[in-house]
């Protein structure tokens, strides 16, 4: 049980600044996760808290501890890696024993310790095989259950689900849940998979060029996205953005763009009122799109042009034009829809994302 | 495999390997029929009307029961076993350390000390037994064991170094940095985690390492002159040859007893050496 602290953390490269400024506060018991595109400095990060890769400036503390120079060894960590890491020419036994047998454990407190974590794993019939002989979600029990016999204070995962089929990614992913929840360990889990980050995550940190973008609750970050690299990142299919201009118009604020003109409601026009006559970037889920009714005020609403019909079954994903922008909405399965369709999209007036155009922060 | 009609596959897989394999093994056929033919058949010439270079009616041990009995032979089979043993285990300790230090230790110009061992490896050892030799005459060492023990290594060192450093780069990174999260020193790590997950490369260095030593000619040649001091290579070239005469049964004998412990030692090993040869780790 521990709590990590970031501060200032840098890693530079000779050339290249792979981490600026991290500062994070990850509490007791915490599953945290990292997720940003690939070089965004996630990883970096988790292996300057791992102790395998040197820090260049600012300091990571573990329960109020300076670590910085703490060889991994001492740092009472655990970690499972993307390719699982198995030592090959060890039976499975050793391989969840090795860390114990370093640590002088006696011979008995290994023998419960691994038969605790094979229990929970459920991989206690494999005791005896070598990790070749393994499935690859065996492999990756194996991986977890060698980081949970040490009882570790932190448990540090490197994408730990990527080399998974589908599938077994998200069975897996709930077990990790499970195993949080069972465990309690404070965590930190680096993935560049916005579901598993949302799934997962007590807490989100979205990292972009080394840059943290924003830290927060899963929904939180999905519904006050703090720019626009966050609101694009998370969400599956991702926010539609174009850009519009803003208006006084008849005593409101309107959007108007080439097939778009929105009257914007009070809340979000005090917020924008300074944005007058200004170009900003407007952002909107596709989920907070539906095919427009009678009833629905014409000012809310925007003219699209069916590309591409999508019928995921579940739900329907149209793919439309608006104007010049390719934007995707997920309608109720039951609209009746086809190619080439002129349709009018009522958009939700309370859900609207608005962001500034130079600095891409959100409004 | 040639895919395709039968004609297909005879022409182009079977007959070819046929006739290479022919032609790889009758140095060694040629060695064994000699070995074991009698003095009075191996010296009749071509143009006699019985004369049967490939095959003999009467097989006899006379010449291996002289080489071992009339001949140094046996000591210089001891003396080549000692000394590749020897420069094997020197080489290969100091290219294991070395290849790991090159591939995993990030340190100031690693990797032009890695490219300069390997030169050192392209210098030819027809050229470098001159300053060699120098040495050895210096530290009184002409005429021993050690001028070959120590002299070996100056080859077979960078060969290790090299072969080490490719299988340990083969080698996930992720394997050690697990095993020092564990609470493995780099140290244990090594020893624990990487030597053994390196046997096959290893196996391979050595056997490569062994094998080279053992047939090696011109150092022994150079160094050694004492019939009691001479490896097998450089024994049986020199002194089964008595004057200007050769004595073929002997001669072969000794050729093909000398080749059993290589073939001795690739065919005990095959299996790991092939696989240090292609395979590698996967995680």
């Amino acid at each position: 049980m521990a709590r990590v602290v970031i501060r200032s953390l840098n890693k530079k490269y000779d050339e290249f600044h792979a981490v600026k400024d991290v500062n994070l506060d990850i509490r007791d018991q915490e599953f945290v996760v990292l997720v940003g595109p690939s070089g965004c400095g996630k990883t970096t990060t988790l292996r300057m808290v791992a102790g395998l890769e040197s820090i260049t400036s600012g300091h990571i503390l573990i329960d109020d501890t300076v670590v910085n120079e703490l060889p991994p060894m001492d740092r009472d960590i655990a970690m499972v890696f993307q390719n699982y890491a198995l030592y090959p020419h060890m039976s499975v036994y050793d391989n969840m024993a090795f860390g114990l047998k370093m640590r002088k454990f006696d011979r008995s407190q290994i023998g419960t310790r691994v038969q605790e974590a094979a229990e929970i794993l459920g991989i206690q019939d494999y005791l005896k095989r070598k990790p070749r002989q393994l499935s690859g979600g065996q492999r990756q029990r194996v991986a977890l259950g060698r980081a949970i016999v040490r009882h570790p204070r932190v448990f540090l995962f490197d994408e730990p689900l990527s080399n998974l089929d589908a599938k077994l990614r998200v069975q897996m992913r709930v077990e990790l849940k499970k195993l949080h929840v069972r465990l309690g360990t404070t965590a930190i889990y680096v993935t560049h998979d916005q579901v598993e980050a949302m799934t997962l995550g007590d807490r989100v940190v979205v990292m972009r060029d080394g840059w943290v973008q924003q830290v927060g609750e899963p929904l939180e970050l999905y519904n006050q996205p703090a720019n626009r690299f966050v609101a694009g990142f998370l969400g599956s299919p991702a926010m539609n953005f174009t850009t519009v201009r803003l208006s006084r118009e008849n005593g409101g604020l309107w959007a108007l763009a080439d097939g778009i003109r929105l009257k914007l409601p009070q809340t979000a026009a005090s917020r924008l009122a300074p944005y007058a006559d200004r170009e900003v970037s407007l952002g909107v889920r596709p989920e907070d799109m539906r095919v427009a009714g009678a009833a629905d005020p014409d000012d809310l609403a925007i003219d699209a042009l069916v590309e591409v019909v999508e019928r995921l079954g579940s739900e329907i994903l149209l793919d439309v034009t608006v104007g010049g922008t390719t934007m995707v909405a997920a309608v109720d399965p039951s609209v009746v829809a086809n190619m080439h369709d002129r349709l009018r999209l009522a958009l939700n007036p309370e859900r609207l994302h608005f962001f500034d155009s130079a600095t891409e922060a959100a409004i | 495999m040639i895919e395709g009609a039968r004609w297909r596959r005879w022409s182009f897989f079977y007959v070819p390997v046929t006739a290479f394999v022919i032609f790889l093994l009758f140095p060694f056929y040629w060695m064994l029929v000699t070995a074991i033919r009698p003095d009075r058949e191996l010296y009749k010439p071509w143009s006699s009307p019985l004369y049967q270079p490939f095959w003999t009616l009467h097989p006899t041990f006379q010449h291996v029961h002289d080489l071992l009995t009339q001949t140094l032979f046996s000591t210089w089979m001891l003396n080549t076993m000692i000394i590749s043993i020897a420069a094997t285990l020197i080489s290969l300790f100091c290219g294991l350390f070395a290849g790991y230090a090159l591939s995993r230790l990030k340190f100031p110009f690693a990797g032009s000390i890695g490219t300069g061992i390997f030169i050192t490896y392209l210098v030819p050892q027809t050229l470098l037994f001159i300053p060699l030799s120098d040495i050895i005459r210096n530290f009184h060492l002409g005429d021993t064991p050690w001028a070959l023990i120590l002299t070996y290594p100056t080859f077979l060192v960078p060969f290790c170094t090299w072969l080490l450093m490719g299988y340990f780069k083969s080698i996930p990174k992720e394997l050690e940095e697990c095993a020092r999260i564990d609470g493995a020193t780099r140290w244990k790590a090594m020893l624990f985690i990487v030597f053994p997950v390196a046997l096959p490369g290893i196996l391979s260095a050595g056997i490569f390492a062994f094998t080279l030593s053992w047939n090696e000619f011109i150092y022994a040649l150079v160094f050694l002159s004492s019939p009691t001091e001479k490896t097998v290579s450089v024994g049986v070239t020199s002194d089964l040859v008595r004057g200007d005469v050769f004595y073929w049964g002997q001669l072969m004998a000794g050729a093909l007893l000398g080749s059993i412990p290589v073939a001795f030692v690739y065919s005990f090993f095959v299996e790991h050496y092939v696989s240090g040869i292609t395979g590698s780790v996967k995680g």
